[in-house]
C-alpha cells in the first residue's frame, strides 16, 4: 500500500499540483463529464429523429403538399396528429425521468412509478373523478388531475412506510408493497366501474388500458401547469438522488438534507405521476426501461440518467404510440399494451440478473 | 478553499466536544445516556466498547448525522445544529460501517461525490476535483480500483473508497464506523499508518470505532470506552487497556491486556 501520497488541503495547493503536472488524469477520470457534448447530441438526435417518425407515420402518411393546400389536412395535422406527438412525448418524458428518480433514492434498480403502486394509485384517483363526473377545473386544472395526484401520493406514503423499518427501506417488501397497492388500486376502480354509470364506466375502461387521446393543445396547456413544476424538481435534486443512489448516510454526511429530499421526491413523482395517469392511464414500465437503457449507454451519474431519461423517454413513447398508431391495418392498440409488453420483459430480464447479485 | 470556509477558531482546544449527549431510538430506552467528551485538535482516538453499546449511534451524533434527545455537540466551539450541512461537510467526513452499493457506480464516481460539498448544484466536478479524488485514492494506496465498478470491489476494498471518500472532501477531522473490520491483517496496519499519518502531517482528527484493540497501542492518542450508552473510561490506550478497564467495558471476567514489545495485546479466555 501506498502510503508516501497525502491529501494536499485547499485549492492554492492543488493549484500548483495542476500546473507542474498539466497532463489529463487517465481512464481514471470520470467519462460523464468529458462525453456530455457528444451524449447531448446523440440524445436530441433520437429525440429529433423520433418527433419526425412518429409525425410522419400515422393513418396516412405525412404528405406536406397536401398541408400545404388543404385545409382539412392542415387541421387535421395541428389538431390531432401533432398535440398526440406532442403529448407522447411529454407522458414518456415524465415516466422516464420519474422512474430513474425512483430508482436513485430508493436505490432499488427495479423501482418505477408502476412497480411501486404510484400509477395504481393515480389511476383509482383518477377514476374516482371521472365516475363522479367530475369534469370541472380548478384554476384551470382539471379536477382528474388533482384526484389522481392525490391517490398517487397516498400510495407512495402508503409503500415508503410499509417498506422502511427506521433507516433502512427494504427492496423486498418496496416492491411487494406496490404490488399489493396497485392490486387494491385496480380492484377499486373495478369496483367503480360497476357502480358507475355505463358511459362513465366505458370511459374508466378505455382510459385506463393507457391510450393517448388528444384534440388540439388546451389539456397540454392545463397538464404543463403542474408538470413544469414537477420537473423543474427532479432537475433540481438531480444531485442528491446521485448522492443517495449511493447510500443515505454517506449522503447525509456529504451535506445532502435527506428529509428535504424525501419530501420533494414525493412531491414531484406523485405530482407527475397523477397527470400522466389522469391523461395517458396507466403506460406501465416506461419508467423502468428507460433509466436501464440510459445508464447502460451513459453509466451511471444521475445527474445525467435523469434528464437523459427525460428526454430518450420522450422519443420513446412517441414511438410506441407511432407504433400503436399504424400496428393494425384499421384501429390502433393502446399505447399502454405496447409498453407493457416491452417493458414486462424487460422487468424479467432484469428479476434475473438482478438475481446474481442477490440485491432483491 | 478548505481553509476560507475552515469553522475552527484557533483558539478552541477541543474539535469536537459533546455535552450531556442523550438518545433513545424508543422511549425512555436510552442507547446514549449522558456522554461529555472532548476530541482535542490533531488527536487520534478510538471509541471502544461491546457490541450494541451505543458506540456507533454516539459517533453518528458526534458526526451530525442525527440529532441528540438532549445536550449537544460543539463543532469548533460551534454548535453542530447551527452549522450548514455544506460547509460541515467541508471539514468533517463521516465513513460508515457498511456500505451496500446497488448501482456500479465506479470507484471513481463514488471518490469524486467527496467533492460535492465544494461544487456548485449544477455544476459537473473540474479536472482539480478529479486530482482530489485520484490523489486521495493514491493516499489510501488504491488508485488502481478507480475505474472499477464498487460491485465488483472486496469488502475491503469497498471500505478502502470509503475512506478515500472521506479523504476527497479535505476535512479537517475523519469520523469512522469500523473501517477496520473488513481489512486484512497488512491493510488494517496500513489504515492506521495512513490515519497517523494525516495527523503528523495535516494536523488531521480522527475518531475510529473498533473492536481490534490490538491497533490501539502505541498508534493512538486517546481511547474512549463506552458500556451501556456510558463514557466508562478514557485516556490514553495505556490508561485504558487495562485487566480490570476492559472486564467491565465488555461484561467479560476473562478479558486480558498485556504489555509485549511496546504494544498492548489483549485476549479473552476461550
Amino acid at each position: 500500500m501506498d502510503v508516501s501520497g497525502q491529501v494536499s488541503k485547499g485549492a492554492e495547493s492543488s493549484q500548483q499540483s495542476t500546473a507542474a503536472s498539466p497532463q489529463r488524469p487517465g481512464s481514471a477520470s470520470p467519462a460523464a463529464p468529458r462525453n456530455l457534448t457528444r451524449t447531448m447530441i446523440l440524445v436530441l438526435l433520437f429525440l429529433g429523429a423520433a418527433t419526425l417518425v412518429s409525425l410522419w407515420v400515422g393513418y396516412r402518411l405525412l404528405d406536406f403538399s397536401l398541408l400545404r393546400e388543404d385545409e382539412t389536412a392542415r387541421s387535421l395535422f395541428f389538431q390531432l396528429r401533432l398535440p398526440r406527438v406532442v403529448m407522447a412525448g411529454i407522458l414518456g418524458a415524465s415516466l422516464g425521468s420519474v422512474g430513474a428518480c425512483l430508482q436513485a433514492f430508493f436505490r432499488n434498480p427495479l423501482a418505477e412509478p408502476f412497480t411501486l403502486g404510484v400509477s395504481g394509485g393515480g389511476t383509482l384517483g383518477a377514476s374516482v373523478a371521472i365516475a363522479l363526473g367530475w369534469g370541472i377545473t380548478l384554476a384551470g386544472v382539471p379536477m382528474v388531475f388533482l384526484a389522481a395526484f392525490a391517490g398517487s401520493a397516498a400510495a407512495v406514503l402508503v409503500v415508503y412506510w410499509l417498506s422502511r423499518t427506521g433507516d433502512v427501506v427494504m427492496p423486498g417488501t418496496l416492491l411487494l408493497a406496490g404490488v399489493v397497492v396497485n392490486l387494491i388500486a385496480s380492484a377499486g376502480v373495478i369496483l367503480i366501474q360497476y357502480i358507475a354509470d355505463y358511459s362513465r364506466a366505458l370511459q374508466i375502461l378505455r382510459w385506463t388500458i393507457g391510450t393517448i387521446d388528444v384534440v388540439g393543445f388546451d389539456r397540454i396547456w392545463r397538464m404543463l401547469i403542474l408538470l413544469i413544476p414537477g420537473w423543474a424538481i427532479l432537475l433540481a435534486i438531480a444531485r442528491d438522488l446521485h448522492l443517495l443512489a449511493m447510500g443515505e448516510e454517506s449522503a447525509a454526511s456529504l451535506g445532502v438534507d435527506v428529509r428535504r429530499c424525501e419530501r420533494l421526491v414525493y412531491i414531484a413523482s406523485s405530482l407527475i405521476v397523477g397527470v400522466a395517469v389522469a391523461e395517458g392511464g396507466t403506460i406501465a414500465f416506461v419508467g423502468l426501461i428507460i433509466p436501464h437503457a440510459v445508464r447502460l449507454v451513459l453509466g451511471q451519474d444521475v445527474r445525467l440518467v435523469l434528464p437523459c431519461s427525460f428526454l430518450v423517454g420522450a422519443g420513446f413513447l412517441m414511438l410506441a404510440d407511432a407504433l400503436a398508431r399504424t400496428a393494425l391495418p384499421s384501429g390502433e392498440l393502446p399505447v399502454g399494451a405496447v409498453t407493457a409488453v416491452i417493458g414486462g420483459i424487460t422487468f424479467l430480464g432484469l428479476l434475473r440478473r438482478q438475481r446474481r447479485f442477490s440485491a432483491i | 478553499m478548505a481553509s476560507a470556509n475552515s469553522i475552527s477558531p484557533a483558539h478552541a482546544d477541543a474539535l469536537i466536544e459533546a455535552r450531556g449527549l442523550r438518545f433513545a431510538y424508543e422511549a425512555d430506552r436510552w442507547v446514549v445516556d449522558d456522554v461529555s467528551l472532548k476530541l482535542k485538535h490533531g488527536a487520534l482516538a478510538a471509541l471502544i466498547g461491546a457490541n450494541g453499546s451505543g458506540k456507533s449511534t454516539l459517533i453518528r451524533l458526534l458526526a451530525g448525522l442525527r440529532s441528540a434527545n438532549a445536550g449537544e455537540v460543539l463543532f469548533s466551539g460551534q454548535p453542530l445544529n447551527d452549522i450548514p450541512r455544506k460547509r460541515l461537510a467541508r471539514s468533517l467526513a463521516y465513513v460508515p460501517q457498511i456500505n451496500p452499493m446497488i448501482f456500479p457506480f465506479t470507484a471513481m464516481e463514488v471518490v469524486l461525490t467527496g467533492r460535492s460539498p465544494y461544487t456548485p448544484r449544477f455544476r459537473f466536478e473540474n479536472r482539480l476535483d478529479v486530482q482530489q479524488a485520484l490523489k486521495a485514492l493514491a493516499t489510501v494506496g488504491a488508485a488502481h480500483l478507480a475505474p472499477r465498478p464498487v460491485t465488483e470491489l472486496s469488502g475491503g476494498e469497498r471500505q478502502l473508497v470509503a475512506v478515500a471518500r472521506a479523504l476527497a472532501q479535505e476535512p479537517e477531522c475523519l469520523i469512522l464506523d469500523e473501517p477496520a473490520a473488513a481489512l486484512d491483517l497488512k491493510h488494517r496496519a496500513a489504515l492506521i499508518r495512513i490515519l497517523r499519518q494525516l495527523r503528523d502531517r495535516q494536523g488531521m482528527t480522527a475518531l475510529m470505532v473498533t473492536h481490534d484493540l490490538q491497533l490501539l497501542d502505541p498508534a493512538f492518542d486517546r481511547v474512549f470506552a463506552i458500556h451501556r450508552g456510558s463514557l466508562l473510561a478514557e485516556g490514553s490506550p495505556g490508561q485504558v487497556l487495562r485487566d480490570e478497564v476492559l472486564c467491565r467495558v465488555y461484561e467479560d471476567p476473562r478479558v486480558r491486556a498485556r504489555k509485549l514489545e511496546g504494544r498492548t495485546f489483549v485476549w479473552s479466555g476461550t
